[in-house]
């Protein structure tokens, strides 16, 4: 039997930010409204540690709720944690804290509070679930909100709404398929082409890309960021492609991604403004995940989960500080040097150091977990496997390309202080601390990552002996 | 009482140990904003230093006492997975090769640190100085102690940081931090194949400790049990990062763009230190270099070529730090030949006594008119004009051409631009041009906003 949280976690740290969703909604008045979003955030990123903490405790696979109220109206366990989500839903409720923190006063009334929680909530959610429909409807119910923010804006949202059409459009086909086909291979085989086909384009896989540049175009940066930086996608291909496809597909999908990695990296070195080069370099970075992801062997596997950890905070660092320059000064052009390091030092030194985390730089949380990636990449291709490198070199070209151009090169004069605030300070004094702290200190999560790899194969191997075996989550729950 | 082995372990854990903390505290207080002054910085740093070379020079009198060649000190894995056989060990070795390289480098960073003190006084960047020096100084002593490849990649890397953001230290103006662009790029490739011959040698011979790698034997006298071939794989790829490292042809390019750097850490990074690492690691791995007689041909050509080169571009440069520059490549263009040759401690010798007199060449640049006006009132003439005989020889077209070459600096960031970065610059635009094409069909609009942005949206007119 599954064992149970001592606290309902899970339902708390999803019920907050969507009850919260609901009260800023209703308040209305901007500076209120963020304040409260703060606060909801803030208890919904403690919920979300608590899970952690309870169950790291229980030292076991997987757990569910206690009083679990879903599984007690429908007899199935919808949310539950495992050694996957346990530190992604933490992580996931932090960028959202920290992107809410960060939002100038100035920016609130481009950027909805109420929609940001509601995403919250969704993602918290999405990652408390494993393979189901509720998933499914999870994954295509978190494209609602940026697109409801473009058509409010007045953007074209063509490009956005084909590919997340073809992506919603995919997922319900492929994993019907799925569920229609237990038992066929050449069913069992399609749907996972096609539930692959629907991963790969909600992580921006070449050539599924264009939507995300688009998006960042489009939307405002603290939405486009939200929507990117927790990998969904990744997160995706972990609950739907990697128990069902065989390995041969999973080395494919790998290719793929590092051909994206590397292709990222590329145009991330060409990119002439701020919010298209920190996409690009997302890309990059999500693609080197999946590459990890998809090798399933335990060091490549387990690097993978660790530079996810690293990706997601050094990136929503990164993001956060371009978002806190372009809320001062407008869209930032990488077309010329801007030199402001004179009057924004801490937003300099903090870029530097989340543009470096990104890249694996020593003393940073990537380090060890991009050395554990590109080892477990060139254990199964010594060759392309390499490629891993070069796109890490590419990235760090790119970071400090960018650190350049925007904090060096002239002596601009600014009448008023373009200094960080105090949130903004917290924000940055927060995700310094966990990314040289988890540089420092790397054996735990290392060894946590490595556990949940090992976990993670051995399951898959279940359900790969067990050729008509349903989904774990699909288990119906003993009454 | 402390027995010999303790007091090894305890002078190698501080000799590391100082730097790093004093990365710590300068760290520190500039992501908290806490000013600290000028004094306080330079006590720190000058304290940090000495804290390092005293206990080194401890380990080298206890060496020489006891007559051991080879202390490894090891503080325990900071990372692994036992299962697959994952580990990162910091492990530091003190033997014949890193201690007088690592008492070498503390010495340099010392001087350079006091000198510094006065020269960039009540300068706006003093405290960055600093940071930057302190990264600097803690990655070159990690380097030259490391026991294992991971621990050397992992000084190698902030070395090749605080060195590119050291040429870009005056970074109001354009030009030092193009410049920087440039010397992170080629370090980056550098370190990339630096990664991947580490990452080579893991797999080949199951070793990432240099001790277990070169066997029974101590440095210089230690032999790896590869194969030629496998050494040649290797090697090739930790000569690619020395040559990005040392500057070495073709990436000489970036050596005298390194000098807009203030002229300290000209000194100590391009003139003395980094500029030796890429040659360090060749002699750190020397058992590769014996393993395949391949391996040391092209060593032995990449040196002559780079000294050759040096020299010819030394002589025709129109300021007196790219003229050193240059003149450091030659001496460690021949370095790397010595080492290809197998005149490991000639080659030794060699770095120390060219990272000392650089040093001081470099650091009385600033002041070479002044010196010369000096001894000339002294001698009560005008210094005579040194000619080179030889050149006489040489008829004047060959003469002209040598010299363009020279100017030109061999043409070779010309080449490395043309060949390199343009051919990557434009596929990647015409990537770029054809993802617009696709985003403005799929929108029937133009579909990217950025087209509009200007440049310097942050003039203080437009600050919002």
């Amino acid at each position: 039997m599954m064992p149970e949280l001592h606290f309902p976690w899970l339902e708390y740290s999803i019920l907050t930010p969507a009850l919260g969703s609901i009260l800023v909604w209703w308040i209305g008045d901007r500076r209120s409204a963020q304040n409260w979003s703060i606060v909801v955030c803030a208890i919904a990123l403690l919920f979300a540690l608590g899970e952690w903490v309870d169950f790291s405790v229980l030292e076991s696979y997987e757990a569910h709720d206690h009083w679990d109220f879903i599984a007690f109206l429908f007899k199935q366990d919808v949310f539950v944690i495992d050694e996957l989500s346990a530190p992604l839903l933490p992580l996931g409720a932090l960028i959202y804290l920290v992107t809410v923190l960060s939002t100038l006063r100035t920016k609130a009334g481009r950027f909805s509070f109420a929609w940001a929680l509601a995403s919250e909530s969704i993602l918290l959610a999405t990652l408390s679930c494993r393979a189901s429909w509720v998933l499914v409807g999870l994954l295509i119910a978190a494209t609602i909100p940026p697109w409801i923010e473009m058509r409010r804006r007045g953007r074209c949202t063509r490009v956005y709404t084909i590919h997340m059409g073809l992506f919603s459009g995919l997922l319900l086909i492929g994993y019907s398929m799925f569920q229609l086909g237990r038992g066929s291979e050449t069913l069992g085989l399609m749907s996972g082409a096609i539930l692959s086909a629907a991963t790969l384009l909600r992580s921006g896989i070449f050539p599924f890309h264009c939507w995300t540049t688009d998006l960042f175009e489009k939307a405002t940066f603290g939405t486009a960021m939200l929507f990117l930086t927790p990998l969904t996608g990744a997160y995706a291909v972990m609950r739907l492609v990697l128990p069902i496809a065989p390995d041969w597909a999973l080395h494919m999908i790998a290719i793929v991604s590092l051909f994206t990695a590397v292709y990222a990296s590329g145009m991330a070195l060409v990119q002439t403004e701020a919010r298209r080069f920190f996409c690009y370099l997302l890309l990059s970075n999500a693609s080197l995940v999946l590459v990890g992801l998809e090798l399933v062997t335990p060091i490549g596997l387990a690097g993978a989960l660790c530079v996810w950890l690293s990706v997601g905070l050094s990136l929503t660092g990164f993001g956060v500080t371009l978002r806190s320059i372009e809320s001062r000064i407008g869209r930032v052009s990488l077309n010329d040097y801007h030199g402001l390091y004179q009057h924004m030092p801490r937003f300099a030194g903090f870029f530097l150091l989340t543009g470096l985390a990104s890249i694996g730089f020593p003393g940073t949380i990537g380090f060890i977990a991009m050395e554990l990636l590109v080892e477990g990449a060139v254990e199964v291709y010594p060759l392309i496997g390499s490629v891993v490198v070069i796109a890490s070199a590419l990235n760090g070209i790119a970071v400090l390309h960018a650190y350049f151009r925007i904090f060096t090169g002239r002596r601009p004069i600014a009448q008023i202080s373009l200094q960080a605030r105090f949130s903004e300070r917290i924000s940055i004094l927060l995700l310094t601390v966990l990314i040289v702290g988890g540089g420092l200190v790397p054996g735990p999560s290392i060894a946590s990552r490595y556990h949940a790899a090992i976990e993670l194969g051995r399951h898959r191997e279940v359900s790969e002996s067990q050729d008509s075996s349903p989904l774990p989550s699909d288990v119906i729950k003993q009454p | 009482m402390m027995d010999l082995d303790g007091m090894f372990y305890w002078f190698g854990l501080v000799v590391v140990a100082a730097p790093c903390g004093l990365v710590a505290v300068l760290g520190f207080s500039a992501l908290v904003n806490l000013p600290l002054s000028e004094t306080t910085i330079s006590r720190l740093t000058q304290s940090a230093v000495l804290m390092s070379l005293l206990p080194a020079i401890g380990i080298l009198l206890l060496m020489i006492a006891t007559g051991r060649r080879y202390v490894p000190i090891e503080f325990g894995d900071w990372a692994s997975i036992p299962e697959v056989h994952f580990h990162f060990r910091w492990k530091f070795i003190f033997d014949r090769l890193s201690v007088p390289f690592a008492i070498l480098a503390l010495v340099l960073c010392g001087v350079v640190g006091s000198f510094t003190r006065r020269y960039l006084h009540r300068e706006e960047g003093y405290h960055r100085f600093f940071l930057l020096y302190s990264l600097f100084v803690a990655g070159i002593t990690i380097s030259a102690l490391a026991g294992t490849i991971e621990t050397l990649f992992f000084g190698w890397e902030l070395v090749g940081l605080s060195s590119a953001l050291l040429v870009a230290y005056f970074h109001e103006r354009e030009h030092p931090v193009r410049n920087g662009q440039r010397v992170w790029s080629v370090y980056r490739l550098a370190d990339a194949s630096f990664l991947l011959g580490a990452l080579l040698m893991h797999h080949l011979t199951g070793e990432g400790d240099f001790g277990s790698f070169v066997g029974q034997g101590t440095w210089p006298d230690g032999s790896a049990a590869i194969s030629s071939l496998n050494a040649l794989q290797i090697g090739l790829l930790f000569l690619l990062a020395a040559a990005g490292k040392s500057a070495l042809v073709p990436f000489s390019g970036w050596l005298p763009r390194a000098m807009e750097g203030p002229t300290p850490s000209s000194a100590v990074f391009y003139g003395s230190l980094s500029v030796h690492l890429g040659a360090y690691l060749l002699l750190r791995v020397n058992p590769i270099l014996e393993a395949s007689w391949q391996l040391q041909i092209a060593v032995v050509a990449l040196g002559l070529i780079s000294a050759l080169f040096g020299s010819i571009m030394s002589r025709v440069q129109s300021d007196v730090k790219s003229s050193l520059a240059y003149a450091s490549l030659t001496q460690v263009g021949i370095i790397v030949a010595e080492i290809g040759f197998g005149f490991y401690y000639l080659a030794l010798i060699h770095i120390m006594g060219h990272a000392c007199l650089r040093t001081l060449q470099l650091l009385r640049a600033p002041t070479l008119l002044s010196d010369y006006h000096e001894m000339e009132n002294a001698i009560g003439m005008r210094l005579p004009d040194s000619k080179d005989r030889m050149a006489g020889l040489l008829p004047i077209g060959l003469k002209r051409w040598w010299y363009r070459f020279g100017y030109e600096r061999g043409y070779m960031d010309l080449i490395l631009d043309s060949w390199i970065v343009e051919p990557f610059k434009l596929v990647f635009q015409w990537a770029d041009r054809q993802e617009r094409r696709w985003t403005d069909w799929l929108s029937r609009e133009p579909s990217r906003e950025s087209d509009a942005i200007e440049p310097h949206r942050e003039s203080a007119e437009r600050v919002a």
